[in-house]
């Protein structure tokens, strides 16, 4: 069994308006039925734009945000029906890394009393002293000098301060990190390093991670398996080289090659999915499929009218496109295409990555990948 | 003769009581006409406030500045208010990173794309309005007549950046100085906006100076890019050759921690050791000796100088440049493919 699983889950944030009564006008459906299960020792990642809702989903798994329906099964407990107390205690097995590493520590505190906080509050340590000794060991861990506990966030630098927040999490010896955006408000150099010290703590101590970003490259980096997320649902999930090798959902499709490859060869050569338009408001989703006002392969049916589940297409690869498969095998084209279909992932220039055997297989499309596994399924809705 | 020549610019912040902090120093380059240059570097290196020495916003008190900037024959540097204040909009424009800072909230969109119609082309009424309505047309912002009406906060971050770009192209401008355009915008918004900034430098023939931290941008955009750290160009070179063989260990270090999405998972990244604070001045050396891998005691002895060590036209200010060859034995992937 998964370590974490969501079933349907849906975080929806009221609108109200009104001086003295308040009058619910609405609900902006932040996050508008979830499933995805998370294996121990994995890393899922979450990708989307700003506004997708992946941000309110993490929050949601630890509940910060109250779950408006659905399951978040952690171990075998349901954690959305837990009492606040019981939920509490649960927190220590789950933790969260959050994105601006200056905002999320107490100016005020520091940093031994930050990373004590936690344990005292789980009764982590008999006194202050085993407190300390712990927290120094982590501080090796993280790449943090021990003479840090005396100093106060300000003094160190947004690296650092990141290192810090991890720190947070790990003294509390979690099973589970959320990682929302653990790099984003960091310098390209910096990130790295921070990427590299979650992938080596994970390893030493078995963790399991869900790290939400909007940087499809950093994701793909770090995670096992990869869930888009497009309004406040997830279009398509699938382990990370399938994922890349192989998108399914037009969106997923225009977000691969929208993201800049620091490489001119592959600037130059690949080809580009420009979307229109911007996000719709989740407050007022599209009807049916919620991509379809700005899908390139939007079809007169079903698209407008019905809103397409999450379908296996084999490999652990799970789709919400009523027509991924005709898109797939080329039988649908694109609104704007003039040319024959070409690769949808950046087509890499000479270089052996796996990107050239996805080539291989995109380029000769009909011949070379077996029709059988790719069967025209007609699109039923649910 | 280039549009822009750009000749050991300097910048330093001043303060009495305190040590001169210089921002830039020694920084030269040029932009011609239908062309994108790049200023690329991490937060810090100072390639916000070249921009900004460039377009004559900076407070005159507590900076100074040296070197020389010329546009088409006017000196930039040491023009006057009212002479700068020409010269914006019809010969340089500027689109700013963050639009919703850059735009006036209380004021409509159409009064601030109209405003500098009248300052700068002399328009008037209906036939300002008409313009400012094309204008928007023109940068993809769809039913402009009453975009126009709205303020900016009814606009999303897409859409203000492109009103932004409007007002920063609407009179047609020579050159056009873009600081971090798509930093704060979704990748699928960016390639939208990057698109926009492509037609406009290959259908007008403005010269773009692109202000960025982002590689991956440079790569697609950028004809000439020059590499600053801590406020001098350290590598400077075509797009291709700098990609092909990043030769300045910073830059190559740069290359090396970005994540891409079209390598294998599990790679492991090769981070550039320390931050930005681990420097020493550039009198004394190399001010990125101390995060550097290939640093020798030559490093520490005085400023190192822009070389060409192995291709003309591609300067590196480093003593122990990598050279292609030696790196490509360290398996670097980015050379694997040239």
């Amino acid at each position: 069994m998964s370590l974490l699983e969501l079933n349907g889950v849906k975080v929806h944030f009221p609108i109200r308006k009104g001086v003295f009564v308040d009058r619910t006008v609405g609900y902006v459906y932040a996050v508008d039925g979830v499933s995805l299960s998370v294996e121990a020792g994995q890393t899922y990642g979450l990708v989307g734009e700003s506004g997708c809702g992946k941000t309110t989903l993490g929050r949601a798994v630890l509940r910060l945000n109250d779950i408006t329906e659905g399951e978040v099964v952690f171990d075998g407990t349901d954690l959305a029906s837990l009492p606040d107390e019981e939920m509490r205690r649960y927190r220590r097995r789950l933790q969260m890394v959050f994105q601006d590493p200056l905002g999320s520590l107490n100016p005020r505190q520091n940093i031994e009393s930050i990373l004590s906080e936690g344990m005292a509050a789980h009764g982590i340590g008999a006194d202050q002293d085993e407190r300390r000794e712990r927290i120094k060991e982590i501080l090796a861990k993280v790449g943090l000098p021990s003479g840090s506990l005396s100093r106060y966030p300000h003094e160190f630098s947004g690296g650092q301060r990141q290192r810090i927040g991890i720190a947070r999490a790990l003294v509390l010896e979690p099973d589970v990190i959320i990682c929302d955006e653990p790099v984003s408000a960091l310098d390209v150099s910096i990130q790295a390093q921070v990427i590299n010290l979650l992938e080596d703590v994970q390893e030493s101590m078995g963790l399991t991670y869900v790290v939400i970003a909007h940087d499809l490259a950093v994701v793909r980096h770090i995670s096992d398996v990869i869930g888009v997320m497009y309004l406040g649902s997830l279009v398509e999930e699938a382990p990370s080289d399938l994922l890349y090798a192989e998108p399914r959902h037009p969106y997923t499709r225009a977000l691969m090659s929208a993201v800049p490859v620091p490489d001119p060869e592959v600037e130059d050569s690949r080809e580009r999915i420009l979307l229109s338009g911007d996000l719709p408001s989740p407050a007022s989703p599209p009807s049916g499929c919620r991509f379809h006002t700005r899908c390139p392969w939007r079809q007169d049916t079903l698209c407008a009218t019905d809103r397409p589940e999450l379908r296996d297409v084999g490999g652990g690869h799970r789709v919400a496109c009523h027509y991924a498969a005709e898109i797939a095998d080329g039988r649908i084209r694109r609104a704007d295409e003039s040319v024959p279909a070409t690769p949808p992932g950046p087509p890499s220039g000479a270089d052996a990555q796996p990107a050239a055997a996805e080539d291989a297989g995109d380029a000769s499309e009909a011949a070379d990948e077996g029709p059988a596994e790719r069967r025209p399924e007609p699109a039923t809705s649910e | 003769m280039p549009l822009l020549s750009v000749d050991e610019l300097s910048i330093t912040f001043t303060a009495r009581g305190r040590r001169d902090v210089s921002a830039v120093s020694g920084v030269s380059f040029d932009v011609d006409q239908g062309q994108v240059v790049g200023l690329v570097g991490e937060s810090g290196c100072g390639k916000s406030v070249t921009s900004l020495a460039l377009m004559g916003l900076l407070p005159k008190r507590g900076v100074r500045l040296g070197g020389r900037a010329d546009f088409d024959g006017t000196e930039l540097l040491s023009l006057s208010r009212d002479k700068m204040r020409d010269m914006r909009g019809r010969q340089l424009a500027m689109i700013f990173q963050d639009p919703l800072s850059s735009l006036n909230p209380v004021v409509p969109i159409g009064v601030q794309v109209t405003e500098i119609l009248k300052r700068h082309r002399g328009m008037k009424g209906e036939a300002a309005r008409k313009e400012a309505a094309s204008l928007l047309d023109r940068v993809g912002i769809p039913d402009p007549t009453r975009r126009l009406k709205e303020y900016p906060h009814q606009l999303s971050g897409g859409m203000r950046q492109r009103a932004l770009i409007a007002m920063a192209v609407a009179c047609a401008p020579r050159l056009l100085i873009a600081d971090e355009p798509t930093t704060a915008l979704d990748v699928t918004i960016q390639a939208q906006i990057l698109e926009l900034l492509k037609e406009l430098v290959d259908q007008e023939g403005t010269g773009l100076l692109m202000i960025t931290h982002d590689l991956g941008v440079v790569a697609g955009l950028c004809d000439q890019v020059n590499v600053l750290y801590a406020g001098r160009v350290v590598e400077s070179a075509e797009r291709r050759p700098l990609f092909a063989a990043p030769t300045h260990p910073y830059s190559h270090g740069l290359l090396g921690s970005i994540p891409r999405l079209d390598a294998p998972r599990g790679e492991r990244l090769s981070p550039i050791r320390g931050s930005i604070n681990d420097r020493i001045a550039w009198s004394d050396g190399c001010a990125f000796a101390p995060r550097c891998d290939f640093y020798t005691m030559e490093c520490l002895t005085g400023t190192p100088q822009l070389t060409e060590p192995h291709a003309a036209g591609h300067r590196v200010r480093c003593v122990n440049p990598v050279l292609p060859d030696a790196a490509g034995a360290a398996a670097d992937r980015t050379e694997a493919g040239a």
